[in-house]
């Protein structure tokens, strides 16, 4: 008798070895695709938008490529679900966690191909996570006591997050700005607080770092286009007509006349309004709503600059920064906190006027300005100061510091086969297939430099015999390198997320043994 | 399809546009049902045991869920036949009854179905296997009483429930630390339980995620998080001994619900108005500040004008705060959900020993912790994870195991698990199947090896040998009186279930038995099934 069809028509069902090879060849392909931009001669890729305009975006961040691909494959979904995780919590290895990941679902293909049971190779990998982890914390040295020696941690960290990216020319000057921005910010990973201001034009090298805050808004016709000793007054408040707020509220007049008191009667109200602001005894106002024409003008006659649409995260920025609050209301103007800094004025980058606010009281927030060549370097130029920034932030918080180069995945290489050939049965060979996956890593990255990646991972894995070895790839020179001597220094917290959370994610595809899709959602063509 | 002819040859219509309909009947239409059955049955068996695999499912909008949750998996697979549907709704009851056993109950329907089509080709009628198994169904839930064991714990002794979630949790993604999470989820449930009346109260465990983070941050907090944060962000970050009043007026103009209208047509008219704006939200801030609270929580949006108001005065403000948070914080804060600002009393007001705001990661995602409230009966579980689809697994895991708590709580009655209680009845079923005259002899005795394969599948699923395994434990159950033996799926070495600490509530148990039974009986008795034919 014939199978009952239970399924709705277009849905499909995967079944056992079918699902586990789709689930196989799916996030084996992602990691394909993206483990060319891995290290520090990784390449780039063009992702071109299927929007209205074709935007290019260039880059070799894992998470932006993997966001913008269009993907079907559910175990692929899986892992940009993983890379997008990452992003958001460290900020950093979005590639190498994809990468981790593929190659331990590569590792179980073998075994899985060995017939060994999927559910045995989950338990050796997590007995291998386990030791990876713990070798690693062996391994960390933290200096969060000796602030010096912090600091030149974190320049180490920055240079090798940034080493990867296109900011690579110019790490030093990067590390130096995205330090001193995140040392600004005193331990607090609110990142919010610095602000990147792109403007195309100069070379990468010409991005500066800013103690003070820059607004990228223009000053108000005739009003002053320097202010010493500012009181700024950072405000959210309609500055258009000041409408009356209760429902159903409406004018109805029988003359001309009338209109005209009545409009009399609001400009009253607007210029009252004005005159409360100017009785704070200030001399710059920024509002985050438009500012009318009327109302500019009341001000340029009291001699205030007023600055209008500023963004929501200009103002709260601001506010922060001159140590001022946001107001709504006017009326108890001794009790508004106003905000200070020492000059106001215009200043020009490249071809456009800003606004900067300089000597400011508080010290947390900064702006850093990029220039570039072009809008595609401006954007991956951020995206990588961004993860630069996100690093520095979260090794404030978690002062534990690794070596980089492939080292840390060396360690756990060894601890893990050392591991292995402790444990009996056929969890060993689990064991073992992880350690191989640890070595892919340093592998890949030789290969993307072009290197002879057997040699010189053979090489790596004879120094790491010796104990308290430093051993890493020296991709600049191409051999194995002292990596304490070079500088090359990775945030614990980092490795370990890109550890746990690659394990993880293997671990949920390979547990898979049907996959059912159900039919897709039937959509109107827009084409 | 059969027709009826008149005399004449003409064909008699009987049902509306009959020749569009294909219909099934007799022996054809339950042997057709119990395949479809059978099928959906043999895609969660696989799921079953500690070492059960998971299921991956990608929804029509294209979001993948991996679970191997039996109520997940259903209500998530796209189907479509009358039987499978039955299956679905079967495994949902159980979901809604007990909570646990939801893969459980249709492998357990499936090998039902799979024995009756046996008798069924033997040219037993269905009913008396229906009969059948109904009888056999009673003796084994009256055995399971039997050899079911009450166990004790109190507040202070919560080791056997924290045992009882491990073995829950332990078929799960998450049985990496399985144990943590056991104890969170029976801590939630203790907080919550009401032990006199032996019942708890679900709904105020409430079980929040956010993706980041490890699973072992997974933490139990004593009151309520809300995914939102201060209206204006330069109001205080902690509030200690906060006094909480819970709006769900917004702090706007008033709205009047009939249609009305204000007509300004004088200067005086305009100014009044204005003034009485004003008026208005100073006043509502005052109110609230009169009655002493220190943080305002708000169902709606404030106005700009009210928020720095708000904020002027020292009073920490949180904005569009759901419904069914507000009622949670009110319970837990024991404040009343005040709708209007002139009702607003001191005593309404709930208590909170410490609101703070948290921040997460590198996104400025925030959440509000209240804590330490007057009515300290709220928790909330609040789970890490490494992505989206970890995390409502893991939703799902904690679900299982807080209903599991719950039920142990009700009835503190276990059975042992690991297909030991299984195996036990299928011994007691098989035995008494003997001793009936007639054709039920043979359906009871069916029943007993469906009863079988539930541990079949459980020793398949661990890659042990099904039927050298089941037929050693059996032997072992029947030579030594001694009915905790299982299959021992973790390879541990023993098969004593009591040893292995593995158990699972008696009344959960009961209801799979009987729910299965039920829904088996009801697909016997179908025998014409008609259905608008495909196109």
């Amino acid at each position: 008798m014939a199978i009952e069809k239970i399924l709705k028509d277009d849905a499909t069902e995967e079944k056992g070895e079918r699902a586990r090879m789709a689930s196989f060849v799916g996030a084996i392909a992602i990691t394909d695709l993206i483990k060319t931009t891995l290290g520090p001669k990784g390449m780039d890729k063009i992702l071109q938008s299927t929007g209205r305009g074709h935007g290019i975006t260039v880059t070799n961040d894992g998470a932006t490529i993997l966001k913008s691909l269009h993907i079907d494959n559910p175990a692929a979904k899986v892992l940009i679900d993983i890379s997008k995780v990452q992003d958001d919590e460290v900020g950093d290895g979005t590639t190498s966690v994809v990468v981790l990941a593929g190659e331990l679902l590569r590792e179980a293909e073998k075994l899985v191909a060995a017939k060994i049971h999927p559910m045995t190779i989950i338990s050796g990998y997590r007995m291998a996570a386990e030791c990876a982890r713990s070798a690693l914390l062996q391994r960390v040295v933290d200096n969060k006591e000796n602030a010096e020696k912090f600091k030149s941690d974190l320049m180490k960290i920055a240079m090798t997050t940034l080493s990867s990216k296109i900011l690579s020319q110019d790490k030093e000057h990067f590390a130096q700005l995205a330090v001193d921005a995140v040392m600004r910010l005193k331990g607090s990973t609110n990142l919010e607080a610095i602000q990147i201001i792109k403007k195309p034009g100069g070379s990468l090298k010409d991005s500066f770092l800013d103690e003070g805050f820059i607004l990228d808004k223009k000053i108000g016709l005739g009003q002053p286009k320097r202010i010493e000793n500012a009181k700024i007054l950072v405000a959210n408040t309609a500055m258009d007509t000041d409408k009356v707020k209760i429902y159903g509220a409406r004018v109805r007049v029988d003359s001309m006349s009338k209109v005209a008191e009545i409009e009399g009667a609001e400009k009253e109200k607007m210029r009252e309004k004005v005159q409360k602001i100017i009785a704070h005894g200030i001399n710059c106002f920024v509002n985050r709503q438009l500012i009318y024409n009327f109302p500019e003008e009341l001000f340029a006659d009291a001699g205030i600059l007023a600055i209008e649409h500023a963004d929501f995260d200009g103002i709260e920025r601001l506010a922060l920064v001159t140590g001022g609050e946001i107001a709504s209301t006017f009326d108890n103007p001794e009790s508004v906190k106003l905000g200070h800094c020492k000059v106001i004025e215009e200043i020009m980058i490249g071809e456009d006027k800003l606004i900067h606010f300089s000597g400011v009281e508080m010290g947390q927030a900064c702006t850093i300005v990029l220039r570039g060549a072009s809008h595609h370097v401006l954007d991956e130029a951020e995206r990588s100061l961004h993860d630069a920034l996100c690093v520095l932030s979260q090794t404030v918080n978690d002062t534990r510091v690794l070596l980089g180069g492939g080292w840390p995945e060396m360690i756990m290489a060894k601890e893990v086969d050392e591991l292995a050939r402790k444990t009996p049965g056929k969890k060993s060979h689990a064991i073992e297939a992880f350690s191989r996956a640890l070595v892919a890593i340093p592998t890949i990255i030789a290969d993307n430099a072009g290197l002879d990646s057997a040699d010189l991972v053979a090489q790596l894995r004879a120094a790491h015999h010796k104990e308290g070895c430093n051993a890493g790839i020296d991709v600049i020179s191409g051999s194995v390198g002292d990596m304490a001597e070079l500088g090359i220094s990775e945030s614990f917290k980092v490795k370990q997320a890109v550890l746990l959370s690659a394990t993880e994610a293997a671990e949920m595809i390979l547990r898979v043994d049907e996959i059912i899709t159900c039919a897709p959602r039937q959509r109107e063509d827009r084409m | 399809m059969a027709l009826a002819f008149d005399e004449y040859g003409r064909p008699f219509i009987i049902l509306k546009e009959q020749d569009q309909k294909t219909r099934l009947r007799g022996l054809e239409a339950q042997k057709a049902n119990i395949s479809a059955g059978k099928a959906v049955a043999r895609i969660l068996r696989t799921s079953l045991g500690p070492k059960g695999m998971d299921k991956m499912l990608q929804s029509p909008d294209g979001d993948v869920t991996i679970t191997n949750d039996g109520a997940t998996i259903l209500e998530q697979m796209d189907v479509d036949n009358q039987i499978a549907k039955l299956m679905v709704e079967l495994s949902r009851s159980q979901d809604y009854e007990i909570g646990d056993g939801t893969t459980g109950v249709v492998v357990m329907a499936g090998a039902l179905l799979e024995q009756a089509e046996h008798l069924l080709e033997r040219g037993i009628h269905p009913i008396r296997i229906a009969e059948g198994y109904e009888m056999a169904s009673r003796m084994a839930v009256e055995h399971l009483d039997h050899i079911a064991q009450k166990f004790d714990f109190g507040p202070t002794n919560i080791e056997p429930l924290v045992q009882t979630c491990m073995t829950t949790l332990s078929s799960k993604i998450v049985n990496r630390c399985k144990r943590p999470l056991a104890e969170i989820s029976v801590k939630a449930v203790l907080s919550v339980a009401d032990l006199e009346r032996k019942d708890v109260n679900l709904d105020l465990i409430k079980v929040e995620g956010k993706v980041g983070g490890k699973l072992e941050d997974t933490e139990l907090i004593y009151g309520i998080t809300v995914d939102k944060d201060m209206s204006h962000p330069q109001m205080p970050k902690q509030i200690q001994d906060a006094k909480i009043a819970i709006l769900t007026c917004p702090f706007e103009p008033p709205k009047p619900k009939t249609k009305h209208k204000v007509d300004i047509d004088t200067v005086e008219k305009f100014q009044t108005l204005r003034q009485q704006e004003q008026k208005y939200f100073d006043d509502m801030v005052q109110k609230c500040k009169d009655v002493g609270a220190t943080l305002v929580i708000c169902q709606w949006g404030f106005d700009d004008e009210a928020n720095h108001l708000l904020m002027h005065r020292n009073l920490p403000a949180v904005r569009w705060v759901g419904g069914v948070e507000l009622e949670l914080i009110a319970i837990a804060t024991g404040g009343r959900i005040v709708p209007r600002f002139q009702e607003l009393t001191p005593e309404k007001l709930g208590r909170a020993g410490l609101v703070r705001e948290k921040s997460f990661g590198t996104t400025k995602d925030k959440m509000l912790y209240i804590e330490h409230c007057a009515n300290s009966r709220a928790v909330t579980i609040f789970i890490r994870g490494g992505n989206k689809m970890m995390i409502e697994e893991t939703k799902r895991s904690i679900h299982d195991a807080l209903c599991v708590a719950r039920n142990l709580i009700r009835n503190n009655s276990i059975v042992y698990g690991g297909g030991s209680a299984e195996i036990s009845c299928s011994i007691a079923v098989e035995a008494a199947a003997d001793k009936y005259p007639g054709v039920e002899q043979y359906a009871i005795r069916a029943f007993a090896d469906a009863l079988d394969s539930v541990p079949m599948a459980l020793a398949e699923n661990s890659g042990l040998q099904p039927i050298e395994t089941l037929s050693a434990v059996k032997s072992q159950q029947i030579k030594e009186n001694n009915p905790h033996f299982g299959i021992d799926c973790n390879d541990v070495g023993t098969n004593d279930m009591r040893e292995q600490n593995v158990f699972e509530t008696l009344i959960g148990k009961q209801q799979q038995i009987l729910l299965a039974t039920q829904v088996v009986k009801m697909i016997l008795k179908i025998d014409d099934v008609i259905s608008p034919s495909d196109y």
